[in-house]
């Protein structure tokens, strides 16, 4: 469904993430959790492009939502001139190599030392501009299959409730007004707020708000969504209503990528954990290894901390 | 002075001012007044917006670095100057350099746009960037386009944060229209001045003057105040 290919993030001069490559497969729920600052809100946001990866590539199924990254295309470091160049040296010092020795030790060394530059060539530029055109999908024609829920709720403080929910599906024509208006009000009847779908954003308690952008997101019938602290600026008795709004939802088989602290609601619902600290991926397992023999030493301190 | 020199005084302005071609100064002043401030607010309004919304754009791109320049000389133009410089360039010099003809009224309802858009470009970059930028992240994240979420969502509320300060350009422009008529425009104050003139008398008519701007002004301010109560009503709790 959404795969993460080798994603750099930068901030200035703080490297954010470094090199990170995850796979969310269908149906599947991905939980990610890490030290704070370690990347891993920064990771979702990546994956609908609220950040701009520095490098890498992200897939939403087989559409490409960033710009090609040529080191994860061996075909595309082959037509670049340092590789021509690298290679025709390589063979000259050592005759005695074959010709995929030569090959495998020059793309190890590009990919190493970040050798492609700007400029490397008509073919290579041709071949780029053929892989993007061939998998490219517009950002916000992506997004469209992509909900996200904040820690901050983020309604739009401006319109009401039902128009929080219906603006986004009516100004893209995904549905008309009535039809819009009638899935809103199912969805609103559903978490018991229907009496709500008048007010303002402004009248509600934390509780209420992050449930209606739960609803709000799967208004739009998204194909995955992204959960970014979804509790974290919650009431403590607010939190277990959202929550189950949240199990329900997966029960559905909705395919979630959720940065949480809630390590009881991570054990319950995930299929897959996803350890994040100073932005690599350090561990990853279904959640009852990850819990109970974690492997990696800043895991373990993390755990102890926090369980 | 005397209780009995007011009067007099008094009486004098109002013979004059009762005069059927006093009475069309008057009314054409206010007039003049209202349509330069009105029609000076929209063009400003609308092209302060704009090179407000230039000189937010993401500056990673070229196009964007380049109109935010734009829109950084603009205003440095006409901040930088006073508005009745502005006038008399515009008037004296601009316009015969490039031999055109124009009426004094509709170049100063031009140039009080032009003037205010500077400034209303200004309460705008503030207004939007005192939104919270998760309302444009969660209008994106849903497929929203940057223009429709800019005017669906962060505008209103940009709106009504800063509306106080665009009623305070609002009615700064109303009392500077008071300068129009150096370019020969009749405006309110032209139209006192033209009664005094008559028997150099000048004391009741910039009196009366005086108090017709505060109880234009005093209009205005009641019409922002209706204005953000309506806008105000997301806010309720």
């Amino acid at each position: 469904m959404i795969s993460v290919k080798n994603i750099y993030k930068n901030f200035g001069s703080l490297q954010v993430l470094k090199g990170v490559s995850c796979e969310v497969q269908k149906g599947e729920k991905v939980v990610i959790i890490g030290p704070s600052g370690s990347g891993k809100s920064t990771l979702l946001r990546c994956m609908n492009l609220l950040e701009i990866p520095t490098y890498g590539e992200i897939w939403l199924e087989d559409k490409l939502l960033t710009p090609i990254d040529p080191y994860l295309h061996f075909e595309v470091i082959r037509l670049s001139n340092t590789y021509r160049a690298a290679y025709q040296v390589l063979k000259e010092k050592n005759p005695e190599l074959s010709d995929q020795e030569i090959d495998a030790e020059v793309i190890r060394d590009i990919k190493a030392n970040d050798l492609l530059k700007k400029n490397e060539g008509k073919e290579y530029k041709q071949e780029i501009k053929r892989l993007f055109k061939q998998s490219y999908i517009d950002i916000n024609l992506a997004r469209q299959k992509v909900g996200m829920v904040f820690q901050h709720f983020n309604l739009f403080n401006n319109l009401t409730v039902l128009k929080n929910l219906t603006l986004a599906p009516v100004m893209l024509k995904l549905k008309t007004q009535e039809e819009a208006t009638q899935k809103a009000m199912e969805l609103l009847e559903r978490i018991g707020l229907a009496d709500k779908a008048n007010a303002y954003p402004a009248t509600l308690s934390g509780g209420q708000k992050q449930r209606i952008a739960i609803v709000r997101a799967l208004a739009m019938e998204p194909q995955v969504m992204l959960f970014d602290e979804p509790t974290s600026a919650l009431d403590p008795e607010m939190v277990g209503e959202v929550l189950e709004l949240m199990k329900e939802v997966a029960n559905e088989g909705m395919t979630m990528v959720i940065v949480t602290h809630e390590m009881g609601f991570a054990k319950e619902v995930s299929d897959r954990i996803v350890f994040v600290d100073e932005g690599v991926i350090k561990e990853e397992n279904n959640p009852k290894d990850f819990f109970e023999n974690p492997k990696d030493e800043r895991l373990k301190e993390f755990l102890s901390k926090v369980l | 002075m005397s209780f009995k020199n007011f009067v007099f005084r008094w009486n004098l302005f109002w013979e004059d001012a009762t005069q059927p071609v006093y009475m069309d100064k008057l009314a054409e002043g206010l007039r003049n007044t209202f349509l330069i401030a009105a029609i000076g607010f929209c063009i400003g309004f609308l092209l302060g917006t704009i090179l407000a919304i230039f000189k937010l754009l993401p500056k990673n791109s070229k196009l964007g670095k380049t109109l935010s320049t734009v829109a950084d000389v603009y205003v440095a133009i006409f901040r930088g100057t006073p508005m009745v410089v502005q006038l008399l360039v515009a008037y004296y010099v601009l316009l015969p350099l490039f031999g055109l003809k124009a009426p004094a009224l509709t170049v100063a309802e031009i140039m009080f746009g032009l003037n205010s858009a500077a400034y209303v470009c200004e309460i705008m970059r503030s207004g939007i960037l005192s939104v919270d930028p998760g309302q444009m992240e969660a209008g994106r994240s849903m497929g929203l386009n940057y223009i429709q979420t800019m005017f669906r969502i962060v505008f209103p509320q940009a709106i009504k944060n800063i509306l106080p300060t665009l009623g305070n350009e609002l009615i700064t422009l109303v009392k500077e229209t008071s300068v129009v008529s150096l370019v020969g425009a009749t405006d309110l104050f032209c139209a006192f001045q033209y009664i005094g003139n008559n028997n150099y008398e000048y004391m009741i008519p910039y009196l009366m003057m005086a108090l017709i701007y505060i109880a234009v002004i005093i209009i205005l301010t009641l019409i922002i105040k209706l204005l953000e109560r309506r806008l105000r009503a997301s806010d309720k709790r």
